[in-house]
């Protein structure tokens, strides 16, 4: 009963869509109030009939109602109840009904908080927002239903991938879709623009805190997923330009481009036609991603749908929502006109370089993800595009970019001083070279890409320290106003502080990890001792450790450091009964400097030996703390105080030009 | 059928976790290992989704790094083995495209987009300039001082 009610809501939720996508849209163009009033009841209304929705289908899993056939398939009694819980969009319907449910989130968010907005122009953006969720619903309803009942219901269920009963991947998808959906608000934002043929200053002044919600959101998504890579796939790597992995990326880097070039439409007046385009570029990326995962077309160790009639609507949503909207842009994107002038040495010039290496990167990445397909498809030979592709192609397409990227928050908007900048930068560049040679040397063995990595890390560090020590005259004046300047620094100059320190020690991280892992296989008596990157691990043993869900050898390892004991890993392998699959839990140190990583494998004779594995990450949980940092600075950024100051600016916005406010 | 499809797909993601090198598969040459372990992330373990065969548990992925380790133990440079690998399991294993016409626009495109995008920029700034005329001229030594002082002493 509960799940039919469920079913019924979203049919419900799609007809309140079909109002809500026609009469506003229509009164807005007809200068009717009343129908453009319909439009936040509507989201509002929208986004409750999916929170019902989702409710049911979440109580089918938490109370294990197995009459439904996608309970069945997903889940089972005896799993814990966190990954009852996640298990609803573990699995391809219940995923995309956490789709709407964040997209009709998104759209009562506007409804609630847009009051300031153009009442018009608020109409116009929740009519494109309905249309979106409209396709959803529809997608849903026709080819992935997940209130299909199963009669004679079963006796238990199938279980959820064990891969995905771990906490990092009960949260990744909802982080992940967050992100995702959240471009849903620009791309929005951006058609209804084009509808209207104006974007200024309080356009991009929504647009940058909703585009900044959506990018931390998905930089902690991809954070996650990678770490979940690291800890859960056994084998230490983090990131595999997988196609899923890409599907996430790809959005990721378009909308690091749109949050900057958003910036300079807000405070410059220019470069509106590109913002705009590069929101409508996110969120296809977006949908694309969605493309790519869920109708199982690259085959890929995440992609858990594969249904070509799935695949055939998808593509025809593609076609729909990119294509409409890329022509909406052809017709009304030269109407846009900018006012703000820059020279190409600027801070503008810098945020204009960034956004060409980022849409580089993601058409490069598009490129090595697609063509495989492509080719394929236009008869040609079968190839595979993997690692070694997007580590020569992408990997150069970024280094003059977080070269370029200590120097631009040091010049000056609309024309600066390169070598004034550069004279500031010495402290980085000395820095830079000195780390890197002492790595070097350090290290020695040919190891010198590693050196340059940490060395870039160091000069992109240094100079983001010095940008913010300018910033609040450290050294330079007395050490009470350097104080006050930093309480006074707007938040949203740390923010970029913070996400720009994020990425430096990202890449150190990156660079280290790769460079100088160690790996050390081998098969292990019980008191058998290997010495792997100057710590000894001593075999003492497994036993059987068995789960609520699952069977498993937990072998146990004591490491000594400098004949001191340092710690004892447990790793264990499992095997997930329902399934009968087998999956490997790391056991994972980690110390400043880099991760101990042990791994234990099959029984080997019957001594109680066993195949072991055991590495050393140096660095590699920096790669994590500094996506964290990234997202913390757009956190921090979002918070400022100009946020509320432009809504109040918003407000006026049928007021004489003069009554925006100019600080900022 | 959904059901069966579901079942084919958890038994191919059931290799996922897995270890992948056994420790019998090691060369005795610290070298030679280190080589076949290089070129075997550059082969594509073809029965799995997307992974090379140094990272893969599958039959076929083991065998293909025995192939590798003996093709290098029998004293071949690493393009024969790669060479060798191709003749029989065909470009499709290679995780790096060789550069041929049919990946002309997949190894270049990146370079083309690139070029294009500097051209758009070049292009964007030209015109920027022509409806720009007022672009002041830089301070003089002179004004720079005064303004420098103005600075120093205005009000706060």
């Amino acid at each position: 009963m509960i799940v039919e009610a469920g079913h019924f809501a979203l049919v419900l939720a799609l007809c309140v869509a079909f109002v809500q996508g026609v009469l506003p849209i229509v009164g807005a163009a007809r200068g009717n109030a009343a129908w453009m009033a319909v439009a936040p009841q509507a989201a509002i209304a929208q986004w409750l009939l999916v929170a019902v929705a989702f409710l049911a289908l979440m109580h089918a899993y938490v109370t294990s109602d197995f009459s439904v056939l996608n309970v069945v398939l997903n889940s089972h009694t005896d799993k814990p109840l966190l990954y009852k819980i996640s298990g609803v969009w573990g699995n391809h319907e219940g995923s995309m009904l956490l789709w709407v449910l964040i997209l009709s989130l998104f759209g009562a968010a506007v409804a609630l908080f847009g009051g300031n907005l153009p009442a018009a122009f608020r109409a116009r953006v929740l009519s494109v927002h309905a249309w979106l969720a409209i396709g959803f619903y529809l997608f849903i309803l026709l080819t992935s239903n997940p209130f299909e009942r199963m009669l004679p219901p079963a006796e238990n269920g199938q279980d959820l991938n064990p891969l995905l009963q771990d906490p990092g991947l009960a949260f990744h998808p909802p982080m992940l879709y967050l992100g995702y959906v959240g471009f849903s608000m620009a791309f929005s934002f951006a058609v209804a623009a084009l509808i209207e043929g104006r974007v200024d200053a309080s356009w991009a002044r929504w647009v940058r805190p909703w585009t900044l919600l959506a990018w931390c959101c998905l930089t902690a998504g991809i954070a996650l997923g990678s770490w979940w890579a690291y800890y859960e796939l056994g084998w230490g790597g983090w990131w595999y330009w997988d196609p899923v992995e890409n599907a996430s990326f790809m959005p990721w880097l378009a909308g690091t481009a749109l949050l900057h070039s958003a910036t300079m439409v807000e405070k410059r007046d220019t470069l509106k036609g590109w913002t705009v385009f590069l929101a409508i570029v996110a969120f296809s990326l977006s949908l694309l991603g969605t493309f790519l995962v869920r109708s199982g077309v690259l085959t890929s160790v995440h992609a858990f749908a594969t249904d070509p009639a799935r695949g055939v609507f998808i593509l025809l949503l593609l076609v729909f929502v990119i294509g409409g909207s890329l022509a909406l842009f052809a017709w009304r994107g030269p109407t846009l006109r900018n006012t703000g002038l820059f020279q190409p040495i600027s801070r503008e010039g810098a945020m204009l370089l960034n956004n060409l290496a980022m849409m580089t990167g993601a058409a490069a990445v598009l490129l090595g993800t697609l063509y495989p397909l492509f080719l394929d498809a236009v008869g040609g030979a079968k190839v595979s595009v993997g690692p070694p592709f997007f580590n020569a192609t992408f990997v150069p397409l970024m280094i003059p970019m977080i070269a370029a990227m200590a120097v631009g928050p040091l010049l000056a908007w609309k024309r600066g001083d390169l070598a004034a900048a550069m004279k500031r930068l010495w402290v980085a560049a000395a820095a830079a070279a000195m780390v890197a040679l002492f790595i070097w040397q350090m290290q020695g063995d040919g190891a010198i890409f590693g050196a340059l990595g940490i060395g870039l890390a160091t000069w992109l560090l240094v100079g983001v320290l010095v940008e913010w020590g300018e910033r609040i005259r450290l050294f330079r004046a007395p050490a009470g106003e350097a104080i006050g300047r930093l309480v006074r620094t707007p938040r949203a100059s740390l923010g970029m502080t913070f996400a720009h320190a994020g990425l430096a020690i990202a890449i150190a991280g990156i660079a280290a990890s790769t460079a100088w892992k160690v790996e050390s296989i081998q098969t292990m008596k019980p008191g058998d001792t290997v010495d792997v990157a100057g710590y000894a691990y001593t075999f003492q043993g497994a036993r059987r450790a068995d789960g609520p869900n699952y069977t498993a050898v937990r072998g146990t390892f004591t490491v000594r450091k400098d004949d001191r004991p340092f710690a004892t890993l447990e790793p264990e392998k499992r095997i997930y009964a329902v399934r009968s699959q087998p999956t490997t839990e790391a056991a994972i140190r980690t110390t400043f400097l880099g991760d101990l990583y042990a791994v234990i494998g099959d029984p080997e004779g019957t001594e109680g030996a066993f195949v072991t594995r055991i590495y050393f990450n140096p660095l590699v949980a920096w790669i994590w703390a500094g996506a964290m940092l990234m997202a913390a600075g757009g956190l921090l950024s979002l918070s400022d105080r100009r946020y509320r100051v432009g809504l109040a600016a918003g407000r006026r916005r049928d007021a004489p030009a003069d009554a925006s406010p100019t600080r900022a | 059928m959904k059901l069966r499809l579901l079942l084919i797909l958890w038994t191919w993601l059931a290799a996922a976790p897995a270890l992948a090198v056994d420790p019998r598969e090691v060369l005795a040459d610290p070298a030679l290992e280190a080589r076949a372990r290089a070129l075997s992330q550059e082969l594509r373990c073809l029965v799995c989704q997307n992974q090379s065969i140094d990272d893969s548990d599958a039959d076929l992925a083991r065998d293909l790094r025995k192939l590798v380790r003996e093709r290098i133990a029998a004293g071949d440079d690493d393009r024969r083995v790669i060479d060798y690998v191709v003749s029989r399991y065909g470009d499709f294993v290679l995780l790096r495209p060789r550069l041929t016409p049919a990946t002309y626009l997949l190894w270049f495109g990146p370079l083309a987009i690139v070029l294009l995008g500097l051209l758009a920029l070049a292009v964007f700034y030209r015109r920027n300039r022509a409806d720009d005329p007022a672009v002041p001229a830089p301070l003089s030594p002179d004004e720079r001082r005064r303004l420098e002082s103005l600075l120093k002493d205005g009000p706060r």
